[in-house]
């Protein structure tokens, strides 16, 4: 579904990430680990297209299709959805009235019934990210983007200042995001960036990435990597080490 | 009927004493805004009287619903409606009479004679030529009064419409709320498909006696060579609270208005709401000036703005406290949507003689938040869509009392203007 094949980056001209290559499968879920200011972030907003974070070299192909060239909402359209890490406040528009467009027309139902059980309600009437917490980011930005029906979803940092309640309320979300089809009938993929590997205990990821270094050094099934990083850190991390391009 | 405490000065010897003010400032040019030439401007043809407003032309109605006047009069309480020169129209619901009266202010001054006690008391007669033009050239306008403990329901609404081109319609209206009297005005100022240019200056003074409370919307919708000299004055006294929404959306040569509100009394307090999108060639200057006099009295201030294309905006608020217990805010808000748009924004708080008085400010002007923009794309918004979205939230304030069609019609224009902006 998602093919990246040599992938560099810039952000505001600076080159950031080298050869990257991913291939990400419908149905599968991603996992991608890095310490902070690794290029976590900008990899994501490189695949959705932000103007900042430029792809200068490789090949970005989404079901096939080389996206290098579309913008932001021609691949929002295409199906990949972006669960931001730090939203922006948008004054004047309220969650309700976005989480209609996002939905389409005649889907209200579908907003009332993600935004309940998100606990979410109580906020549709307010500003977007307006005050929010934390633990409401996460799920304002999950009932958007849910909303769209993604075949993927980059999603960054759910687990990030979110409370305990909050965190079993997103992960369960995010599990049942990733299971429900597309509107045309396709399973969605997901690659999530974690620091702690909290929201791990309601998914089953497929594999999992460290980005270090500018680049990708480690891959393995499923999460084990967190276990490794754990006990080594990112520079110690056997399997990091092994795999490094020498 | 109680007056306010103002010096009385023998009826005749007032009048001439009015006129020679006007004439000394008849070519005196405002402090903001381009001077316009007064004597170039046609004399339109009188109009008859209509017994229902439901009898006007199709283009007349349309364009006054834009500007929150329902010719069917559905909830309203009362109607004054006048085209160019003439009242054609003035109306109060059976179950609002006794509360209001509404009529010319040429019928109003001959019926009451304590009316001189108000008249150019709240906007100086020679402030500058357009006030002069409304004494020395007065074209209508209208008297409001609310009788005293009466809350009317529903808004009244007073059209001021321009049928003919380049004439200048020069109104004089006075509104008096006497005490613990609460009434909405929506007043529409707006003009036939067919007008390019002309003038409207609007002379409107407003006295609030203790308790009474004024909401005033105003809904402008002009011409791309229309001038526009609004000249407003408010006294509000003891607990009075006076609300103006303002809302310009259309094309306009140039609107420039300072309304000027004074808070005599204990506890009055003042609020404005002010929407202009600028755009083309409009200049648009538009402020409020407060004088929080009263111990306890409360102003605040919030305009948005938008300009596209080549139009100017000034924002401008003058806040000044004399009563160590008064409360003023001022917000000024600006977004540019092309490169050769400007927008000033002029704060200006002053505290005399009240240093534990409490004024503030915040202005901004920029170009809209690029990141706003993307993070809606990421919702599958193309970039117009985003832009306007967010044009549209930027503006948007809350209209309860105006028609639903006219609350569309805003949004659908603000709309068009974030779009077209592109």
């Amino acid at each position: 579904m998602l093919d990246l094949d040599q992938v560099d980056i810039a952000v505001d001209g600076r080159p950031i990430l080298h050869d990257i290559t991913l291939r990400i499968e419908s149905g599968e879920t991603h996992v991608l680990f890095g310490p902070n200011g690794s290029g976590k972030t900008s990899l994501l907003m490189a695949i959705m297209g932000l103007p900042r974070y430029q792809i200068t070299s490789g090949t970005i192909r989404f079901q096939e299709q080389d996206i290098a060239g579309l913008s932001i909402d021609e691949r929002a359209r295409l199906g990949i959805g972006l669960l931001y890490q730090r939203p922006p406040t948008l004054r004047g528009l309220r969650l309700g009235e976005l989480a209609d467009i996002c939905a389409g027309k005649s889907q209200t139902a579908a907003v009332t019934e993600i935004a309940e059980r998100l606990h979410l309600g109580h906020l549709l009437r307010r500003n977007v990210n307006d005050g929010f917490s934390g633990g409401e980011l996460k799920k304002s930005e999950l009932l958007q983007v849910m909303l769209r029906r993604p075949k993927l979803a980059l999603i960054d940092e759910p687990d990030a200042g979110v409370d305990l309640d909050s965190l079993v309320l997103v992960g369960e979300t995010i599990k049942r995001m990733l299971e429900l089809p597309s509107t045309d009938g396709v399973v969605p993929a997901g690659l999530i960036i974690t620091h702690t590997g909290y929201i791990l205990s309601y998914l089953r990821p497929t594999a999992s990435h460290v980005l270090f270094g500018g680049t990708l050094v480690a891959h393995a099934e499923g999460s084990k990597l967190l276990a490794e990083i754990q006990t080594y850190g990112y520079g110690k991390c056997p399997l990091c080490r092994s795999q490094q391009p020498q | 009927m109680s007056t306010l405490s103002l010096p009385t000065t023998p009826v005749n010897a007032e009048h001439s004493s009015l006129r020679e003010r006007a004439l000394a400032a008849r070519d005196r040019p405002a402090p903001y805004g381009p001077d316009i030439d007064l004597t170039h401007f046609n004399k339109p043809e009188a109009r008859a009287q209509v017994e229902s407003l439901r009898s006007l032309h199709t283009q007349i109605r349309e364009a006054a619903l834009l500007a929150g006047i329902d010719a069917e009069e559905a909830d309203r309480s009362a109607s004054y409606f006048q085209i160019d020169y003439s009242a054609i129209y003035q109306h109060i619901q059976q179950a609002y009479q006794g509360q209001i009266e509404l009529m010319t202010t040429a019928e109003a001054i001959n019926r009451y004679e304590w009316l001189r006690d108000y008249w150019w008391k709240a906007v100086d007669v020679d402030m500058d030529k357009y006030t002069a033009a409304a004494e020395l050239d007065q074209t209508g306008g209208f008297f409001l009064r609310v009788f005293a403990r009466q809350r009317v329901e529903h808004p009244i609404q007073a059209c001021l419409f321009v049928q003919e081109n380049n004439i200048s319609q020069n109104v004089h209206n006075l509104i008096v709320l006497e005490e613990k009297a609460e009434a909405q005005l929506i007043t529409g100022c707006t003009l036939h498909p067919g007008v390019r240019e002309g003038l409207h200056i609007g002379v409107t003074e407003v006295f609030l006696k203790p308790g009474a409370t004024l909401t005033n919307r105003m809904v402008h919708n002009w011409a791309e060579g229309f001038h526009v000299r609004p000249r407003t004055g408010v006294i509000a006294e003891t607990g009075a609270t006076f609300v103006s929404d303002y809302i310009l959306l259309r094309p306009v040569r140039s609107m420039q208005a300072f309304p000027q509100v004074v808070l005599r009394g204990e506890g009055a307090r003042a609020q404005f709401h002010n929407v202009m999108v600028g755009v083309k060639d409009s200049l648009i200057d538009m402020g409020s000036r407060v004088e929080l006099l009263g111990r306890g009295t409360q102003a605040e201030s919030i305009s948005r703005a938008v300009a596209r294309d080549n139009s100017v905006i000034y924002l401008r608020g003058t806040f000044m406290s004399r009563d160590n217990d008064s409360r003023g805010h001022l917000d000024c808000r600006g977004m540019l949507l092309s490169d050769a748009a400007r927008i000033y924004a002029i704060p200006e708080l002053q505290a005399i003689g009240a240093p534990k008085s409490e004024l503030s400010h915040e202005a901004a002007v920029g170009p809209i938040a690029e990141e706003a923009v993307e993070y809606l794309m990421t919702r599958g918004l193309t970039r117009d869509l985003a832009v306007a979205t967010l044009v549209l939230g930027f503006l948007k304030i809350e209209l309860p009392g105006l028609p639903a069609v006219v609350t569309q019609h805003l949004e659908r224009v603000m709309a068009a203007t974030a779009g077209a902006g592109l």
